[in-house]
């Protein structure tokens, strides 16, 4: 195998781990929001249920929940999802799961804001809509970006937990790289280094960007 | 008809009752102060009549705009809208300004008369320059208030209260974060108001202020209104022994005469 033909499968696999990467985050992000107000709801049933949920995510292995989403259909229910469900069954498994690990930073982020911001707000008459979404959360925004930076990143490299369940993507082209006879197989898992390294350096870039944004103010 | 009105509020937080049954009225045009010990319930009076705290038991209006009634000795509140309507009455400012640290000078001063109020918004704009200039704020529009000294911000805060054309304004305790210079320019921007007849109630630890600003000056302590009056009558002849006693422990500590 040439080192060009080792790097062309090697990009095909970044594509899938790059779709892995934009879903999670798609959907994650405006999850862990809806997760994070479902965490400090008054309704005390939602509230441990939510918890609950939470504990589990942060608690097991990633790599045993994509198993779980995965087989658990078909093992538990009997049931056959159509369709691709090897690739739902990720970005299902990948969502669940940063959506967990989001809500507990917006929430960090919601209660550092002090209460003398809604009470403002709230004597100005302000909407409760209002107040969260003109006067909070963009104060919550700039507060977790630092944490959300580093979960990205996490997520990045977490992508390469996809081949448990037979995902094609980068890591699993290396693997199957290195396996083959006559392949410069060191040299594959380098390079798959290389493409992690070069994405992540991207990803912190970008968010170092976004936090000098939002420096005006204070 | 009085511009405000509170009557007999109660309010206990757990076992401790902070509010015994304050009354309260004010007529338009009237500045009144408010001054006490710390934790006399001067500041849980002001949140009650902000609709920050809710009473256990009294009655809050504003002119004809009703609040709260009482029922069966507890407090009614109104429905959203009814209180919605009532929140245009007053303004209130903070002790630590609680301006919006992401928004301008300007857009603290313009956005909640532009968004919740749905006014013009030139309109709008245009009134805030000219209550900025008033604040001694000219020049400051485009700054955040992480940018301007606590005393600026306060002017600030007072600016985007009135920009909401409130029949009455109350301050907590305004220049109580602040260093006596920079007190000194918020106390002349409230002076200024006063002599525009601008109706307001002022809890403060300011005496000369106080005495100087008021139309009538209220003495709580305890959860009750322990003394009531002119300035001249609360200050140089209290009745009351605790009246007394608070003033007198104020002179020693502070030096000033009041």
């Amino acid at each position: 195998m040439t080192v060009s033909t080792m790097l062309s499968l090697l990009s095909q696999g970044f594509v899938t781990s790059l779709l892995i990467f934009a879903l999670t985050l798609l959907f994650s992000m405006p999850l862990g929001l809806a997760v994070m107000f479902g965490r400090r709801s008054k309704v005390t049933p939602l509230r441990g249920f939510i918890k609950a949920y939470i504990s589990i995510m942060r608690g097991t292995p990633l790599m045993l929940q994509l198993m779980v989403v995965f087989y658990g259909p078909k093992l538990l229910l009997g049931v056959t999802v159509p369709g691709n469900w090897r690739f739902m069954a990720v970005i299902v498994a990948f969502v669940i799961n940063y959506a967990a690990y989001f809500a507990e930073i917006y929430r960090g982020g919601i209660e550092s804001i002090p209460r003398g911001q809604y009470e403002a707000a709230q004597v100005l008459g302000y909407t409760k809509a209002q107040t969260f979404f003109k006067i909070i959360l963009p104060q919550m925004v700039k507060r977790v970006i630092p944490a959300v930076t580093n979960e990205v990143i996490t997520l990045v490299k977490d992508t390469s937990l996809a081949y448990v369940i037979g995902t094609v993507e980068m890591f699993t082209r290396a693997k199957q790289i290195v396996a083959s006879p006559n392949t410069p197989g060191m040299l594959a898992l380098v390079a798959a280094g290389v493409f992690y390294y070069v994405f992540n350096y991207a990803v912190a870039f970008a968010m170092e960007k976004w936090e000098q944004a939002l420096r005006y103010y204070r | 008809m009085a511009v405000f009105e509170l009557q007999n509020a109660k309010k206990a937080f757990g076992a401790l009752e902070v509010l015994k049954g304050v009354s309260l009225k004010v007529e338009k045009g009237e500045v009144v102060s408010i001054i006490g010990p710390s934790g006399g319930g001067k500041s849980t009076m002001l949140r009650c009549a902000t609709l920050l705290e809710t009473m256990d038991s009294g009655t809050l209006s504003y002119g004809d705009n009703v609040a709260a009634r009482e029922e069966n000795g507890k407090s009614v509140y109104a429905g959203k809208a009814a209180l919605a309507q009532v929140r245009r009455q007053f303004g209130l400012v903070f002790q630590q300004f609680d301006l919006f640290p992401h928004y301008t000078v300007l857009k603290n001063v313009c956005d909640a008369p532009i968004s919740v109020q749905k006014r013009d918004k030139a309109e709008v704009e245009a009134e805030a320059m000219e209550l900025l200039d008033k604040m001694g704020l000219k020049g400051k529009e485009n700054a955040y208030p992480y940018q301007l000294s606590g005393g600026q911000q306060q002017r600030v805060a007072i600016a985007r209260a009135l920009a909401m054309k409130p029949e009455i304004l109350f301050f907590d305790e305004p220049t109580s974060a602040l260093d006596p210079l920079l007190t000194g320019e918020v106390l002349r921007v409230i002076r200024s108001l006063a002599d525009e007849h601008m109706t307001m109630v002022i809890v403060t630890h300011e005496m000369p202020f106080a005495r100087a600003v008021s139309d009538r000056v209220v003495f709580l302590d305890g959860g009750v209104i322990v003394e009531q009056g002119s300035p001249e009558q609360v200050f140089e002849n209290p009745q009351q022994e605790r009246t007394r006693e608070f003033l007198k422990s104020y002179r020693e500590t502070s030096g000033a005469q009041a």
